[in-house]
């Protein structure tokens, strides 16, 4: 079944207190629902993670999506704000974590939000659902085949990304891993040593890791599509946030 | 996005964006998924002004045979004009 939705652009908080554009879409013909937060990946606020986005207030969740340019860019094309912040180095790890603190905020207090929130993040946005997870009291963390969770990205790289598997202690929620099993970012290796660490500090998590996929196979518009994975995917998806948050 | 990979570098340069003929002052250059070209990874060359108050965006992206392609090429035109041509100056 799916919900009537609205969805509208709004101003949340994030951050620093800093006003930054989200995207937002609520089920409207629900009594009361639980929430995700969506990350979008590093080409940025873009057509279709809207359309994720979208895809969850259908489902019968709340969901919010910050635009992590709005500081850099507001206002331009997703593409131009993914190449400047692309060029300057990504976006640090303590704002990223800010914002989806903001985000959680924002949901939490809608009109019949159950207090419960995830996060959903793909390809960058993955290794930012996990960080978001263990910095943050999220009821669900998705990560759908986040690079350098695991793994050091070489220092020639201007972009900012640092492993993450060290903080999983901090991890309160279930945890919910979608991977391809013929990516190399992550590589299947990197995610058996992510699902040890998480089974070694106690944390309860569903690891999936689909044949025929590599990364970004969730991507409907881009070759890199693959249908099969992502219909389980989605599955998977859904099936997750009715135990985690409702 | 996956690879994480970027070049950067300051350039002295100019582009034709949508609002016309533009300075433009950076680049990056990496081999990770495309915006548009049908593939899933490939050579992606941005070219921007950053500094200049107005973000300004040119892109093209490109599988890696073409990318050597035009990498040679553009080495081929500079080294077959004579030297005092390219006047060449250090981006700022």
């Amino acid at each position: 079944m799916t919900h009537n939705l609205r969805a509208d652009t709004i101003t949340m908080r994030g951050h620093g207190d800093d006003e930054i554009e989200a995207y937002l879409a609520v089920p409207t013909d629900v009594p009361s629902h639980g929430s995700i937060v969506v990350i979008h990946h590093l080409p940025g606020y873009d057509e279709t993670t809207k359309e994720i986005t979208r895809r969850f207030g259908a489902h019968g969740y709340a969901a919010l999506m910050p635009n992590l340019y709005h500081r850099e860019a507001p206002g331009a094309e997703p593409d131009d704000a993914a190449a400047l912040v692309r060029s300057n180095g990504g976006v640090p790890d303590d704002r990223l974590v800010g914002d989806v603190a903001g985000a959680m905020k924002h949901l939490q207090a809608l009109p019949g939000s159950n207090g419960k929130v995830a996060s959903i993040g793909f390809c960058s946005g993955g290794r930012q659902s996990f960080l978001s997870g263990c910095r943050l009291a999220l009821d669900g963390v998705i990560d759908c085949y986040g690079a350098y969770v695991v793994g050091t990205a070489p220092e020639s790289f201007p972009i900012r990304v640092t492993p993450v598997i060290g903080e999983v202690a901090g991890i309160t929620g279930e945890v919910l891993g979608l991977f391809g099993a013929e990516d190399k970012f992550p590589t299947p290796e990197q995610n058996d040593e992510l699902a040890e660490a998480l089974r070694a500090a106690q944390k309860t998590f569903t690891f999936r890791t689909y044949e025929n996929a590599g990364h970004a196979f969730f991507s409907s518009n881009r070759p890199s599509y693959r249908v099969e994975a992502a219909n389980e995917g989605w599955q998977e998806i859904f099936t997750f946030l009715q135990r985690t948050v409702g | 996005m996956c690879t994480y990979q970027t070049e950067t570098l300051r350039m002295n340069a100019s582009a034709k964006t949508p609002q016309g003929w533009t300075k433009m002052t950076d680049a990056s250059v990496y081999f990770d998924h495309p915006v548009h070209f049908m593939a899933d990874h490939a050579l992606v060359i941005d070219v921007l002004n950053t500094h200049e108050g107005s973000l300004a965006h040119v892109a093209v992206e490109m599988d890696a045979a073409s990318a050597r392609a035009l990498a040679e090429a553009i080495l081929r035109a500079l080294e077959s004009v004579p030297p005092e041509l390219r006047a060449e100056v250090s981006p700022d």
